[in-house]
């Protein structure tokens, strides 16, 4: 029935036990285990009043028992359905034998609520309690991690409803939350000790001998041979799409195997509103339902403009929520490949939970190419999908473009070159080398020449518009940046007040990943002042897209012409350079990184302080802002 | 000279593991890799040779401990190491793919006096994934020794790997005692199949071609020695 595994003689993934979720927890109580039968795999708690309890119990996902993080004794953890307006009350108990924490992603909290060790509070020590209390001040989907360690990859998350205090603008008749993560029965420690050791450990589709004689023959041996060698002399590998792949992961939805196919049920003709999450550690996601149209009306969290679609990527740490309305009595399989095709999570919508549908057969792998290696966006692409775009190159081959150069032809596709509105001056602060001074988005800094960094995009280009690689040649609408936008228009001022730039670097060889080439551990906190407006603009100068998330903090996507796309993660293409607005209206230490897990912990990662405008050097963030968090 | 040679390349290596495990906070956790690249038994002339080619670090990012050590013993008429060397040094990265080493090395000679050296050298990938390794040893008595290594990985699948290596030897002067002479001393390239069971774990087969050469060649063939051997190898690759 399952179709798809390539040919090359790769290990196909675990595609796990059919049990799925009601086969997790072995070891718990039947009540618990009834408590887990809902909709999900995890249970939903509703209320203002939450006990939460950390603990690490063996789960069988693949055949084998292996040790999860847990909380309540379930994975996902159970599902937290709150009220916009209500104050929540979590207290959170750690049972694991090492410290633990709770961060609540996207929300807008009091920063020592926040629940990332070391910025907003010591981290939950073994044995002991936490209480979270905090205002809810929004609604929409969002999702809640562990930020110690590696538990977050070995189960700590869930879902997050928060029911809006006005009327739900797109009613609907059902509502499943869609939690999308990776599981390994490796322990996320050896994942990480493994990359380190052997970066390319998990990737077996390289390119082999085979490939290059395919290549001569199509080719020609000439052409494939200067196609090579770019590659060849960067020591890089085009097919690097994930660190992480199906040789180790099991692609789950709602806490199931693909074999245990989670399965919503629906009446024909209802409106089904689905609450994608992607909260896994290290997978980009391509969604789609085929047979279905989706509706997207909000992405991480925030209501956009409706925009109909076939297929999206979902970064991690994204949250994307759709409508649709299937007509027929029949089946449809959610699908969602990873983004290098090493396997998929997967479930079933259907008006009979006998009926199931055809399970579509993964992608070929793509293979990076000289958008990624960020020579320009589409530069040299032969894949004949540029006859939609006309891009002037000359001008995207220049990071800091004027008003002038924004030909009418950009605005004719509605594409984005946010970056070019509106300059206003870079940032520069001494004895932050971060904060070096430039003179343009595009420069890089002499930090990023060294044993850290191995690649530097030599043409960065804004690509909002771009589905991505391996998303370029659908015959079906692939939701981008591009066709989104904050419902009821720009949610705050389009017009910053400075600019930071900051490029995401790495090298994959020995495994380390940066900000400017700067590994956490030797950074300066990024300081921003009170109220002000602040552009951040991304360089990627790697292979790899990285889902960048700061806390606390709206990032407001710019489209172009003072759209905004307001979001809490942003999702970096390789090659890509993006901005977006952040409103420092929330005084205190906020953590700022890539949440690619192991990406994270390897140091692309920066504190960002919010400080009052009068303090500006040391302002100390932690007076006067205790809001109601105690040990206990 | 065999200490002199050795104890300034142990002190800056030594000192400089402490300050960067010193600067290793909890940021940057160490890590350690074992490789036994070749463990292997080789159908030479004389008889079945063992031979083994391995190394190992530990340490963070940038500074690592590098340990290797290679050598070969006859498992016929009762065994007989016929070379074995160590190597111990500073391994630091100082370029995208590229780390200098400091450090010191031994030789133990089961029929000749030992030799130690201090080692300067450079490890890593150059242009189309050569893996690399360049060493200058300075030895006792003016010795010099230059040797260059690089190895390439042709896959035929994403566990069938072909496995062509180089290794050239040169000496700056003679050295009597072990009857080498000056100039390019030796060649040996290899040409090892692999199969990964695991990514750690993968047997081989190949074949091993040696040859002397210059006056090292000519004092081998005055002392009765072959000048040039082609084995059959077969082996093991595991590392953790």
């Amino acid at each position: 029935m399952t179709s798809s595994t390539p040919s090359w003689g790769r290990r196909r993934f675990v595609q796990g036990l059919a049990l799925g979720g009601a086969a997790l927890g072995l070891g718990l109580s039947p009540r618990q285990l009834l408590a887990r039968q809902g909709q999900t795999g995890a249970a939903e708690l509703n209320g203002t009043d939450f006990r939460l309890t950390l603990d690490s119990a063996p789960v069988n996902l693949t055949g084998r028992r292996r040790p999860a993080t847990l909380v309540n004794g379930s994975l996902p953890a159970p599902t937290l359905r709150w009220r916009e307006g209500d104050t929540v009350t979590l207290t959170v108990t750690n049972r694991l034998p090492e410290t633990s924490s709770i961060h609540w992603h996207g929300l807008l909290l009091p920063f020592q609520m926040d629940g990332v060790p070391g910025l907003s509070f010591d981290g939950i020590a073994p044995g002991e309690t936490f209480t979270y209390r905090f205002p809810v001040k929004q609604n929409g989907t969002y999702w809640y991690h562990s930020h110690s360690g590696f538990q977050e990859q070995s189960g700590l998350y869930g879902a997050i409803v928060i029911d809006p205090a006005e009327p739900e603008p797109h009613p609907v008749d059902r509502d499943y939350v869609m939690v999308l993560s990776d599981w390994s029965d490796e322990s996320p420690d050896h994942i990480y000790a493994t990359l380190k050791k052997l970066s390319h450990y998990y990737n077996f589709n390289e390119r082999t001998v085979f490939d290059t004689l395919r290549d001569f023959r199509e080719k020609g041996v000439a052409q494939t041979l200067k196609d090579r060698r770019m590659w060849n002399t960067m020591r890089m590998s085009q097919s690097d799409l994930a660190d992480v792949t199906g040789y180790t992961y099991t692609y789950l939805l709602n806490g199931h195997a693909p074999n245990g196919n989670w399965t919503g049920l629906f009446q024909p003709g209802e409106r089904v509103r689905l609450r994608f999450i992607n909260a896994s550690a290290m997978t980009f996601f391509d969604i789609r339902i085929p047979g279905l149209d989706m509706t997207v009306v909000a992405m991480d969290g925030q209501p956009v403009k409706p925009v109909r679609f076939h297929e999206c990527r979902l970064g991690v740490a994204e949250t994307l929520d759709v409508i649709v309305t299937p007509e027929k009595k029949q089946a449809f399989t959610v699908f969602a490949q990873s983004i290098d095709r090493s396997g998929f999570a997967r479930g079933t919508l259907t008006p009979d939970p006998a009926l199931r549908a055809e399970v579509p057969a993964m992608d070929k792998p793509p293979l990076l190419g000289h958008t990624e290696m960020g020579m320009g966006a589409m530069a040299g692409m032969d894949h004949g999908d540029m006859n939609h775009r006309d891009m002037n190159h000359d001008d995207m081959n220049h990071g800091s473009m004027s008003h002038d150069t924004m030909g009418h032809d950009d605005m004719d596709h509605g594409t984005s070159h946010g970056a070019a509105h509106d300059p206003v001056p870079l940032a520069t602060v001494a004895g932050n080398p971060d904060l070096a001074p430039r003179h343009s988005a595009t420069e890089h800094l002499d930090s990023e020449y060294g044993p850290g960094v191995d690649m530097r995009a030599p043409a960065p280009a804004a690509m909002l518009d771009d589905p991505g690689i391996g998303l370029r040649e659908r015959d079906w609408k692939v939701l981008t940046y591009a066709d989104l936008e904050t419902a009821g228009g720009a949610p705050d001022s389009p017009h910053p007040d400075r600019e930071i730039v900051l490029h995401l670097t790495g090298n994959m060889d020995r495994y380390m990943w940066s900000f400017n080439g700067i590994k956490f551990a030797d950074a300066v906190p990024l300081q921003l002042h009170h109220g002000e407006r602040v552009r951040i603009t991304l360089v990627n100068d790697t292979m790899m897209t990285h889902p960048i998330h700061l806390h606390g903090l709206w990032s407001d996507l710019e489209l172009g012409e003072g759209r905004l796309l307001r979001k809490h993660t942003l999702t970096v293409k390789p090659g890509e350079k993006l901005s977006y607005l952040v409103r420092a209206d929330a005084l205190g230490r906020w953590a700022y990184h890539c949440h690619l897990l192991y990406h994270m912990q390897a140091g692309m990662f920066r504190e960002v302080r919010v400080v009052e405008a009068a303090a500006p050097d040391h302002g100390d963030p932690h007076h006067g802002h205790q809001h109601g968090g105690h040990h206990s | 000279m065999n200490t002199k040679a050795l104890t300034p390349a142990l002190a800056v290596a030594g000192l400089a593991l402490w300050s960067g495990a010193h600067g290793m906070a909890m940021q940057e956790p160490a890590f350690s890799r074992v490789i036994i690249d070749e463990l292997e038994a080789r159908d030479a002339d004389e008889g079945t040779l063992a031979v083994w080619e391995a190394s190992a670090w530990y340490g963070g990012d940038i500074d690592k401990l590098y340990l290797s050590t290679e050598g070969e013993r006859l498992m016929d008429q009762g065994g007989h190491t016929e070379s074995f060397e160590t190597r111990l040094a500073w391994s630091h990265a100082f370029a995208p793919f590229w780390d200098w080493q400091l450090g010191a090395r031994r030789d133990w000679q089961p029929d000749d006096p030992n030799r130690d050296w201090a080692s300067v050298g450079v490890q890593g990938i150059a242009p189309y994934r050569f893996e690399t390794d360049v060493n200058l040893f300075i030895g006792e008595e003016g010795l010099t020794q230059l040797r260059l290594e690089t190895e390439y990985e042709l896959l035929f699948t994403q566990k069938l790997i072909l496995v062509p290596t180089l290794e050239m030897n040169l000496a700056g002067k003679a050295d009597d005692a072990l009857n080498t002479g000056a100039g390019l001393m030796d060649l040996e390239a290899g040409l090892r199949l692999r199969y990964e069971i695991r990514r750690e774990f993968a047997p081989y087969i190949g074949v091993n071609w040696e040859r002397r050469f210059g006056d090292t060649a000519s004092r081998t063939r005055d002392a009765g020695g072959e000048v040039e051997e082609t084995t059959l190898v077969a082996g093991v690759r595991i590392w953790f």
